[in-house]
């Protein structure tokens, strides 16, 4: 027998959040062109669709449209942004990423925060974007309007992040994203982002103020509406704690099946 | 065999089944499984597909729960033992992304351990060092196999699982993938490798334990089993009125007539049929040699009856 196999007893490794995979993994979703399509050029083609013809006039509801449909736009491209980098998991499923990483010392809470972080580098990406696409065509908006908007689309991707995590881990599909793009185009006109809730009728604009992007869109629009309501964020935090405990449900699920 | 050390990997009484017995019956993959393997030993895990191999693997690797028994690995459970970086495997398929690189694949394995040998290093001892710049999805089945090799060397693990790591390969690959092994495994790793082909098992390994319907069948040194299959195998028809003059023939292993063949089992072919010829009417004499894959199909065929190749090899091998 070798004395090379002789060994010191080791310490166990930490397994939490670390940098080199951290920056690995927003590096492969800023490679994926099919990812920059969705949540870049996407929304700015519909931008230059819907917004710019009518940027200086005014909606029904008295505000300025161009404000209006690019504050929707950025929320729409941050939350699929977010929803795309978090059913990610789904495709590392498939190709067994996620079982070859149960042979290291990560644990699965570091998995799913390194997930959720590069979510929002991703829809940061998304939002900036948006604004600079908006701001070069001509939409002008104060300091404040720009900061509070951006950080509300922002930060409320956090929610499509878990909605992505959670379908993710849900299904085995390779092309889930063809599944939620739709999906996410459904949510985003419930929740006002293509058009304002008033014109739907009321049965729609009803049913729109428990969907999961309405919050998150009227918290965005707040500072061109000068209008807030508590409302809004009980259906962002509620919505965010529906697709976190679902992730951790079909997460659990996940691993004992493997 | 020093009985201070601490076995490499210490598993006993291994159950596992699948399928709830709703719609598929139940399948008792591994039934019964115990194995000691103290540091250094190159062991290979001889069976046919669906001996429960992998099924035993993901249970000493922790990635599925025995439903009974227990598994060590150097003291630990297996995940105390995977994050000490003590245990790593080759899995068969999967676990790459193919998005990134030979060697970012390699640095984000590195990034979960707190101490772990230099990128580069691992990728030249796996013979990937040239290719590391290019995309997983670009590298062939021999490659992406030598990739996940330099994964499970990052940590340095003082125990090397492999679960059949050269299905697919042409033979050059597998050649240079096992001259890759054994020359890392020269260093005193313990390597564990789930095979089904016996000439991997005969080449590589210095200890061969040989499992069938999710149990151990027969377990020895490579030179045990191949003494197991040695000798060879005499027929003849004889008249039924010779049979009284067997008793005078050489000691052989067995001895068997019926319906007019004599099948003699002997590591002295030579002295059975001069002795059948010479002395008995026995005629259309045959002699064949027994192989390491006659032992394997006796040992593992699933005609085998269980219990009995136990009890008949156990005695010489165990």
């Amino acid at each position: 027998m070798s004395t090379a196999t002789v060994r010191q007893e080791r310490k166990p490794s930490a397994g939490g959040v670390n940098r080199t995979f951290l920056w690995i993994e927003i590096k492969r979703m800023l490679r994926n062109r099919r990812t920059i399509m969705f949540t870049v050029f996407m929304p700015a083609v519909f931008f230059f669709i819907f917004g710019l013809s009518n940027k200086d006039k005014l909606l029904p509801n008295g505000h300025s449209y161009g404000q209006y449909i690019l504050i929707s736009l950025t929320v729409y491209a941050a939350m699929t942004a977010a929803t795309g980098a978090g059913s990610q998991v789904a495709v590392e499923r498939a190709q067994g990423w996620s079982r070859q990483l149960r042979l290291t010392p990560l644990l699965p809470g570091a998995y799913i925060a390194v997930k959720a972080m590069a979510a929002l580098t991703l829809s940061l990406v998304a939002v900036v974007a948006q604004f600079i696409i908006g701001a070069l065509a001509g939409v002008t908006m104060d300091a404040g309007t720009w900061l509070t908007a951006g950080l509300a689309a922002w930060l409320g991707s956090l929610v499509f992040a878990a909605l992505g995590l959670f379908v993710g881990y849900l299904m085995p599909s390779q092309n889930v994203m063809q599944i939620l793009g739709p999906v996410l185009a459904i949510l985003a006109m419930l929740g006002g982002l293509f058009m304002p809730i008033e014109i739907m009728g009321e049965t729609f604009g009803n049913i729109a103020k428990f969907t999961p992007a309405y919050g998150i869109g009227q918290l965005a629009r707040s500072p061109i509406t000068g209008e807030f309501d508590w409302a809004w964020t009980v259906n962002v935090f509620t919505w965010l704690a529906i697709f976190v405990a679902g992730a951790a449900m079909a997460f659990r699920r996940d691993t004992k099946r493997v | 065999m020093t009985t201070a050390s601490v076995p490499a990997v210490h598993a006993a009484g291994l159950h596992k089944s699948f399928g709830t017995g709703k719609s598929f019956g139940k399948v008792h993959a591994v039934r019964g499984l115990d194995l000691t393997v103290q540091p250094g030993e190159v062991v290979a895990f001889l069976g046919p597909n669906g001996a429960g191999k992998t099924t035993t693997i993901d249970m000493i690797l922790g990635l599925s729960a025995p439903d009974q028994g227990s598994v060590s690995i150097f003291g630990h459970t297996p995940r105390g033992a995977i994050a000490r970086g003590q245990v790593a495997a080759v899995m068969q398929t999967g676990g790459l992304l193919r998005d990134i690189s030979v060697r970012e694949t390699v640095q984000l394995n590195a990034a979960m351990f707190d101490s772990s040998r230099p990128v580069d290093e691992v990728l030249a001892r796996a013979g990937i060092l040239e290719i590391a710049d290019r995309k997983v999805e670009k590298c062939s089945g021999g490659q992406q196999q030598r990739l996940r090799f330099a994964m499970a060397l990052v940590s340095d693990p003082g125990l090397l699982i492999l679960d059949e790591p050269t299905t697919g390969m042409d033979v050059a690959g597998r050649r240079d993938f096992w001259t890759a092994i054994r020359t890392d495994a020269q260093r005193g790793r313990t390597v564990i490798f789930a095979t089904h082909y016996l000439d991997e098992a005969d080449a590589y390994a210095d200890r061969i334990v040989l499992v069938r319907q999710g149990s151990i069948v027969a377990d020895g040194t490579a030179a045990q089993i191949k003494n197991l299959a040695s000798g060879r195998t005499v027929k003849a028809s004889l008249p039924a009125a010779d049979r009284g003059l067997l008793a005078g023939m050489p000691p052989a292993e067995s001895v068997d007539y019926d319906g007019g063949r004599l099948t003699v089992r002997t590591g002295d072919s030579d002295a059975v049929v001069r002795f059948l010829l010479n002395n008995t009417g026995a005629h259309d004499v045959e002699v064949t040699a027994n192989n390491l894959e006659e032992a394997f199909v006796a040992l593992t065929g699933d005609d085998a009856v269980p219990g009995s190749t136990q009890d008949t090899f156990e005695g010489d091998l165990v």
